[in-house]
């Protein structure tokens, strides 16, 4: 036999067996994903459902609220470049209330994310932190399992306070700052005041328009793990 | 045996003396229950790995055993983060890109090289079970130790990881308040550093005693 030939024989029987390990390997994550996938989709719908919940509680409502949503877009009030994702509770086919997913744009480090529930009267029935990335110890505050001051917001509207006293304490109105931090809960204050103004402004549409483009949840979620 | 336990649990640790796999290691040690779980995925991931790889050092041409590792070693992984995705969820979400981050987790690779090609499959086994014994346990020490000065808890958080009617949290040192740098990123580094000075103090001091007792035996350095 030449050299040459062995040299290529031998390269050829590398590459079998380098493919029958990418096979084997194949073969085992898509039988292991064939096994769960059902159970994460499952998970990441009662993730979702759960923190949806939080902020319209679940006695309130009876539609599926993950299912009935409408995409808006407002950089102004919303805070984002994105569109963002309405959720709408009904009960018995009358509207009850919105879950906004507005960004306060100006965190002490980057955008803050937020679930902010408002019921048909413009009422807030709960904010809730989404993600952030606020200094911990002083601006984690905004989260529920370090501080209760975001059930601050629970029974506000923009006729209680005021316009003007919706701001923190510092620069005039309601809402307490934290100690060493003023700049997270004045963004988290603002936001949600936005959102406010934001339903005010479209609460027709908002509580009762077609649903626009029903979002394939799962992938929802799993767009914004990559963002995370 | 003895010598594999050994190695993997104390002389050649391969979160203090190899220092391999720092990344999670700094990164997710914020409290014990992230650390078992993150020292647990790994654990699993370096075992089986370590096996497989033993399995088939015969077979597999020296040229090409890189990529062989790196596909077995991807494929292990890739099975895990979908396991916990299904039933450790909420751990997944705590823990997110670290476990898959735990492909790049050299202490993985390296074992597949430096001693499971080499050895029979129960020993690869063995060391691979050690060696994430090993890490999986500086993990917890340096969890539980900037969860305690950072949070004064301990444990918290164990839901994830045995269901939800589990609380285990203890807290010894009540009212919020604690020694937040213990959770920064540099906590992680101090922490690691005092556990590795720790560690080392604890070797000389035994060295030294059994220097004094058998003077003629000269201690011999493991090769790293």
């Amino acid at each position: 036999m030449a050299p040459s030939d062995r040299f290529s024989r031998s390269m050829a029987m590398a590459a079998a067996l380098l493919a029958g390990f990418a096979v084997v390997g194949t073969a085992l994550v898509a039988l292991t994903q064939d096994a769960t996938h059902q159970r994460i989709a499952d998970n990441e719908l009662a993730y979702l459902l759960r923190t949806l919940n939080e902020v319209v509680p679940a006695s309130t409502y009876d539609n599926s609220m993950f299912a009935d949503t409408i995409e808006v877009f407002d950089p102004d009030l919303l805070g984002t470049e994105e569109p963002v994702t309405v959720y709408r509770a009904t009960r018995e086919g009358q509207p009850v209330a919105v879950i906004l997913t507005p960004v306060a744009p100006v965190g002490y480090s980057g955008p803050i994310r937020l679930l902010v529930g408002v019921d048909a009267n413009g009422v807030v029935t709960g904010v809730r932190t989404v993600d952030h990335r606020e200094t911990p110890g002083l601006g984690d505050a905004i989260e529920l399992k370090r501080s209760d001051w975001i059930l601050g917001f629970d029974g506000r509207s923009l006729s209680n306070p005021t316009l003007e006293a919706w701001a923190v304490r510092r620069d005039g109105g309601e809402f307490d700052q934290f100690t060493g931090a003023t700049v997270t809960p004045r963004a988290v204050v603002k936001a949600v005041r936005d959102a406010l103004l934001y339903f005010e402004e479209h609460r027709e549409r908002l509580l009762s328009g077609d649903p626009g483009q029903s979002l394939d949840v799962t992938s929802d979620i799993a767009a914004e793990q990559d963002q995370g | 045996m003895r010598e594999i336990a050994l190695q993997g649990l104390w002389k050649n640790n391969p979160g203090l003396v190899q220092l391999l796999g720092l990344c999670p290691l700094l990164a997710v040690t914020t409290s014990v229950v992230n650390g078992l779980g993150l020292g647990l995925a790994t654990l699993f991931v370096l075992a089986a790995s370590n096996l497989t790889v033993s399995l088939i050092r015969n077979l597999v041409r020296k040229e090409i055993r890189i990529p062989v590792f790196v596909l077995i070693i991807a494929s292990l992984v890739t099975v895990v983060e979908l396991t916990m995705k299904a039933w450790f969820h909420d751990l997944y979400r705590v823990l997110g890109i670290f476990i898959p981050l735990i492909v790049t987790n050299c202490v993985i690779i390296g074992r597949a090289e430096a001693f499971a090609s080499r050895n029979r499959p129960a020993a690869a086994l063995f060391d691979g079970v050690m060696m994430g014994l090993g890490f999986t346990l500086v993990l917890i020490v340096l969890g539980g130790t900037r969860e305690l000065l950072g949070q004064g808890t301990l444990l918290s958080g164990a839901h994830m990881l045995f269901g939800p009617n589990v609380d285990l949290t203890i807290d010894l040192l009540p009212g919020d308040g604690g020694f937040l740098l213990a959770l920064l990123p540099p906590g992680a580094f101090f922490g690691l550093g005092l556990l590795v000075a720790l560690k080392n103090t604890i070797d000389r001091r035994m060295e030294a005693r059994s220097v004094a007792a058998t003077p003629m035996v000269l201690p011999v350095e493991q090769p790293g």
